[in-house]
């Protein structure tokens, strides 16, 4: 998803920001302010759009850094994390000015984000320069990896692992054979769409498809041409609000094909807008690793469990990932990694079993899991159905 | 290239003409009052969503969590239109009185009134947004998001023509739209208020010398074209199930467009108009795709509109003339 690629982004720059902090001896008691003082207090920015309209994707992961760093506070480690938030919202322009503050006033050390790709690729640059590491945990366009930054992580896998990821499970355990694939035809769905049609022909699937307005209401033209062509399955590559009317009308429609989409349709709002008798079965890919209530992985029911306590709140979606973005850093911090260079060094390095995956970046920044998730709405929930390798439909 | 449009002509036009009603009924609000003003409402599509609003609050309260039948589904939609309705023709009459009458008293230009129209237009949606949805509504922070509606209604399918399922839903929504609109017709034409709305349509001076209250014909028409986009909001909830602040914007401009295409001022080409654009919306999408939908749709009405400049009925059909 582009916009939560972007989020990823923002991440990586308060990361950045963060370490650029403890380079500069910020420690709020050494005053001495040589390198040989040692800093006892860092801080790590988390950049994204904490207020806007798809803030509701930022404030998971947000919270996921957040108790990261409480719990690693808790532990009265030698040098404490403090984070800063910048709230983006999702403006690029905005994006590259909270960078800058974040290097020169707030002189972090590190940056969990920018969330969004697009502001990604604006921030970027900045922090590169100022040898700021940043991770994102959301922002998953793939020219982000193909820039060259040395100092840029994230720990989702791209959107061209994605659409390949649920186009292989569409003709794998769905074993579809027609599918149509819809897109709303913006940078993301239709992205995303593309990326399930070439990998479906490539599977030898017919592949038809269509497109819609993700602002209209009436998609009764595209849903009597998908009931017309018959399709065993159908992928649509765009937001959860369209998606959630597209799958309503199909269902009215009489039309029962298994229905897909992607992490840009992973949110209640889905099944709030199709109803929870026309969501049921709907399947939705997601990189993202997200706690359901038949959650079985013990990590994970620890991660949900503390998070709740502390938000009062089910952990949403790339919370998981957040927190992962954050604890590759604070790792770092404290196997004695105090500037940002270093910490850099070290992230670069990571190694460890994180709550969405075990955390490894390949020297792109990459992660080095590329695991694609399947869930399942059941009963007017989602449900994790698992690795789309590995899953299969019951 | 037609081969889809062949193959599914009538699910096409089934679904061309039940939109096509909605579009009809809400281009009435903005026929009217171009008629009798000479002002495009922009804030008509405000007035939609309020009924979308209005009946969605009324189908929540309902807190169902089966859809209804027999005398309770007779009496819930009833209420969820008669509610819609309302809310739209008092918000229209509030509307007329707050943003356009001191305008007109002032005898300020009909583009100040444009520019009161489009800030009316941003007013009320902002208001949604921010305060009654997250309020009323109950969903603090989600005022831009969209809302789903509860089933009221099963939507079983009656009988087929040509191959293509005809649900309850859809033929309550197209006979109740057009039954409102014939009767619209008949109030205008046969009535004495009627025949005030086509007095001060056709010269407003020569009507008030003749004893016409305009004020009170404006606000008659306001209410008119109200209750008709709310009876339209309840029934696009009743189709689509889903609303949210800015809900009236698309279907506004298509409503518009209607009434354009049908002549505008004019009662019967607005019905003309609204089915004859749902239908070529419909075909274009199967023959180019649902992603050029708007693209044929608009680029019907330029061509409409170069060989008949005033729309499809022509805007002197005095007879039906609002």
């Amino acid at each position: 998803m582009i916009r939560i690629a972007s989020l990823g982004r923002v991440l990586a720059i308060a990361a950045a920001a963060s370490l650029a902090l403890t380079a500069c001896g910020g420690g709020t008691e050494s005053d001495g302010g040589g390198d040989s003082a040692a800093p006892t207090t860092l801080k790590i920015g988390f950049m994204g759009d904490l207020s806007g309209e798809n803030s509701g994707i930022v404030i998971p992961p947000r919270n996921g850094a957040q108790l990261a760093v409480e719990q690693y506070n808790a532990k009265n480690p030698k040098v404490k994390v403090e984070m800063i938030p910048y709230d983006s919202r999702a403006d690029a322009t905005v994006a590259v000015g909270l960078a800058q503050q974040a290097i020169k006033k707030d002189k972090v050390v590190a940056m969990v984000g920018p969330a969004f790709s697009g502001e990604s690729k604006q921030v970027g640059p900045v922090l590169e320069e100022a040898k700021i590491p940043s991770i994102s945990a959301s922002a998953t366009n793939v020219d982000l990896a193909n820039q060259g930054w040395k100092f840029w992580h994230r720990v989702v896998p791209n959107d061209g692992v994605q659409g390949p990821a649920i186009a292989d499970f569409i003709v794998g355990a769905a074993a579809a054979k027609n599918v149509v694939v819809v897109d709303d035809k913006s940078e993301y769905g239709k992205g995303l769409g593309d990326a399930v049609r070439g990998q479906l022909k490539t599977k030898g699937a017919t592949v038809s498809d269509d497109a819609l307005d993700p602002n209209a209401t009436d998609y009764s033209s595209t849903v009597t041409k998908i009931s017309a062509t018959k399709p065993d399955a159908i992928f649509f590559g765009g937001y959860y609000a369209a998606a959630g009317k597209l799958l309503k009308q199909l269902r009215d429609k009489g039309v029962t094909a298994k229905f897909f989409s992607a992490d840009g349709s992973l949110d209640k709002g889905l099944i709030e807008g199709a109803g929870a008798a026309q969501a049921e079965g709907a399947l939705i890919g997601c990189p993202c690793r997200i706690s359901t209530a038949t959650e079985t992985d013990e990590n994970v029911k620890k991660f949900a469990a503390d998070y709740k306590t502390k938000f009062g709140a089910d952990p949403l979606i790339y919370a998981t990932e957040g927190y992962d973005a954050m604890t590759a850093f604070l790792k770092a911090i404290e196997s004695g990694a105090t500037t940002a260079e270093a910490i850099n060094d070290a992230v670069g390095k990571s190694d460890f079993d994180g709550v969405s995956k075990h955390v490894k970046f390949d020297p792109n920044g990459e992660p080095s899991a590329k695991s694609i998730y399947m869930y399942e709405v059941k009963g007017g929930e989602i449900g994790l159905l698992g690795d789309t390798t590995t899953a299969k439909l019951s | 290239m037609f081969d889809n449009l062949l193959g599914s002509f009538w699910p096409y036009t089934i679904d061309g003409l039940v939109l096509g009603a909605i579009y009809g009924l809400v281009a009435l609000g903005y026929t009217m009052v171009y008629g009798v003003l000479r002002l495009i409402n922009f804030a008509h599509s405000e007035i939609f969503m309020i009924g979308t609003m209005a009946s969605a609050f009324v189908v929540m309260s309902m807190g169902l969590t089966h859809p209804l039948t027999g005398f309770a589904l007779v009496g819930g939609l009833l209420l969820m239109i008669l509610v819609g309705g309302f809310a739209s023709a008092g918000s229209a009459m509030l509307l007329e009185r707050i943003a356009y009458r001191p305008l007109r008293k002032r005898g300020a230009s009909r583009l100040a009134a444009l520019i009161s129209a489009i800030g009316a237009s941003l007013f009320l949606q902002e208001l949604f947004a921010l305060v009654i949805i997250p309020h009323a509504f109950n969903r603090p922070e989600q005022g831009r998001n969209q809302m789903g509606v509860a089933r009221i209604m099963d939507k079983d399918v009656l009988f087929s023509i040509g191959g293509a399922d005809v649900r309850v839903d859809q033929l309550l929504i197209f006979v109740a739209a057009i039954g409102m609109m014939v009767l619209l017709d008949q109030v205008v034409n046969r009535t004495k208020i009627g025949r005030g709305i086509r007095a001060t349509s056709q010269d407003p001076q020569t009507a008030m010398l003749m004893g016409v209250d305009i004020d009170k014909i404006v606000r008659v028409t306001f209410l008119i074209g109200g209750l008709m986009a709310g009876v339209a909001g309840a029934l696009f909830v009743l189709q689509f199930e889903v609303t949210k602040f800015s809900i009236g914007f698309l279907l506004g401009i298509k409503a518009f467009t209607a009434a354009v295409l049908g002549g505008i001022g004019n009662l019967r080409g607005a019905l003309l108009g609204g089915l004859f654009l749902g239908l070529i919306e419909n075909y274009g999408a199967a023959v180019f795709g649902s992603g050029w939908k708007d693209v044929i749709a608009f680029s019907v009405l330029v061509l409409v509109l170069m060989f008949r400049p005033t729309g499809i009925l022509g805007e002197s059909l005095q007879q039906a003339r609002a």
